[in-house]
């Protein structure tokens, strides 16, 4: 391990300590539980903490493993964010501008995904500012679904994040935070783009319902 | 680092009372529950448990006297709020407001309690962050929802940060004969209310019949409330050795932090069914939140300060 790994890795654990002092988190297993089988968690997306969230909540075994996917367009503009992108959550970096970019954002996924490693994504594409709970997804997920089906998709409601944190802000207010994970789904034989990305959207936003009624 | 010989003597009993426990529950157990399929069982046994972490905490944070009450307490205070102010109304409108609520209103509190400015800890919540808070979040501009916004986020305060820390504000009281002894009125007023919820779970687990408060409580009953208040006072009376009490004052005034305490708990109640939760938190494993755990010490602790202030103290 270099130095650099080293100081990642206690960064890493301390931006998740602070993050669960400030939170309280609490996961919910609801329909899958915390093992580690490769799985794409998809989450919907409210504050640049999201991703910091379900990872401070996945046990610290299958966190080692897991990789957030993110935009290189944000998280490639300072060294601080290159740093905390790239060597302490080890991110999937894509380009999220197409005329821009050079890889293509599923092969990169995919890639990662047959290197062992499960992912993190945030379907919407940008984080949601709005007074809709959940943006319509892009087909980033149908994609990534179909290029690897035996790939379990957990949806990951993340609660109350927007409210610690919402955009703009840098100040965090302390407030508990839940992170729901629900029944795996994947592609269905057959299943087309618009019908598999209205499931899977059905499936995140059930979560949020469970949340509410209890 | 010095307790008073009567901490030690509380204590020691604390401490049979939770192995006698542990030894019940584990009995019981056995009896109905040996696969941990009975959940009040399940739950008896993780109050137990969480007890001991509970007691082991205040009693380690007693003995560095004045600095750990405040430490501790402005800690539960901070838990506390932040369980309040997850259910309560706010927009992003309300943000500053929220982190001066945090970040400057609940240190201040507890710092002017740890240099013992009665003058001002008495009323800088009531008076300063009353006025102030609202005005940061005027500021933004955003109307909608405002009233409720800055009432809701005020009463957090009141609750959990200015009622909270009249728990360590006890040990600024000088009582004349009493010098050196006053983290007793702490652990006398903890015992007292945490007994009588305790009690009342007991009795009105043993013998509940009829319903205070439907709507607001299913498990308050007139059983369990008459039974555990009378019996916390009892205890109360008896415990008037470490207290500047005598023997009757001791059983009056636990009966009057037992009742608030109880209605301390029926008045939460009526927040949690108001907001559809049914716990304040999930962080005390069987008890629920942090408020869960404080509300009958937060309704009690003011008004035992202000007792013991106008008839026992010297200023």
């Amino acid at each position: 391990m270099t130095a650099n790994s080293v100081f990642a890795n206690v960064s890493a654990n301390v931006i998740a300590l602070f993050a669960r002092l400030v939170t309280a988190v609490r996961a919910i297993w609801d329909g899958v539980e915390p093992v580690p089988s490769k799985r794409v968690y998809f989450a919907n997306h409210t504050s640049n903490g999201d991703f910091v969230l379900i990872w401070a909540v996945l046990p610290p075994s299958i966190r080692r493993r897991t990789r957030p996917v993110a935009g290189s367009d944000y998280w490639l503009t300072s060294k601080l964010k290159t740093f905390i992108g790239r060597d302490v959550f080890n991110a999937v970096l894509i380009d999220r501008n197409p005329e821009s970019r050079e890889d293509d954002p599923i092969a990169q996924m995919a890639e990662a995904l047959d290197g062992g490693s499960s992912l993190i994504l945030f379907p919407e594409g940008t984080r949601n500012t709005g007074d809709d709970p959940l943006l319509p997804f892009k087909t980033g997920l149908y994609h990534l679904a179909s290029q690897r089906p035996d790939v379990d998709l957990v949806p990951v409601w993340i609660e109350n994040l927007n409210q610690v944190m919402p955009k703009g802000e840098i100040l965090p207010i302390p407030l508990i935070c839940t992170v729901r994970f629900g029944e795996a789904l994947r592609l269905e034989a057959g299943e087309i783009k618009d019908a598999f990305l209205e499931r899977s959207h059905a499936a995140l936003l059930a979560l949020k319902d469970c949340g509410d009624a209890a | 680092m010095s307790a008073p010989f009567e901490f030690i003597l509380l204590l020691g009993g604390v401490f049979c009372v939770l192995i006698l426990a542990s030894f019940v529950a584990s009995i019981l157990k056995k009896r109905v529950s040996p696969d941990d399929t009975d959940p009040v069982i399940e739950n008896l046994a993780a109050r137990i448990n969480a007890w001991w972490a509970m007691v082991a905490l205040l009693a380690i944070a007693m003995l560095f006297g004045r600095a750990g009450a405040v430490i501790l307490f402005g800690l539960l205070s901070f838990a506390a709020m932040r369980e309040f102010l997850t259910l309560t109304a706010k927009s992003r409108a309300d943000h500053y407001a929220l982190a001066a609520a945090f970040f400057v209103v609940l240190p201040v509190q507890y710092y002017l309690v740890w240099i013992d400015w009665y003058g001002l800890y008495s009323i800088f919540i009531p008076v300063y962050a009353f006025l102030l808070l609202p005005i940061i979040s005027a500021l933004r501009g955003e109307t909608e929802n405002f009233l409720t916004r800055v009432s809701e986020t005020q009463w957090g305060l009141m609750i959990c940060v200015f009622a909270a820390s009249h728990v360590p504000a006890l040990l600024t009281l000088q009582i004349p004969g009493y010098e050196g002894k006053s983290i007793l009125l702490i652990a006398f007023l903890v015992v007292v209310v945490q007994g009588s919820d305790v009690l009342q779970y007991v009795f009105g687990k043993l013998f509940g019949r009829h319903k205070i408060a439907p709507v607001l409580s299913p498990s308050k009953t007139w059983e369990g409330f008459l039974g555990g208040v009378l019996s916390a006072s009892i205890l109360g009376a008896f415990l008037w050795w470490m207290t500047p009490f005598a023997f009757w004052q001791a059983f009056l005034v636990s009966l009057l932090i037992a009742v608030m305490g109880f209605f301390g708990g029926l008045v939460m109640s009526a927040i949690k069914r108001d907001k559809g939760v049914k716990d304040w938190g999930h962080l005390i494993a069987g008890h629920g939140g942090f408020v869960d755990r404080l509300d009958s010490v937060v309704f009690s602790a003011p008004i035992f300060f202000h007792v013991l202030r106008y008839f026992w103290s010297t200023v």
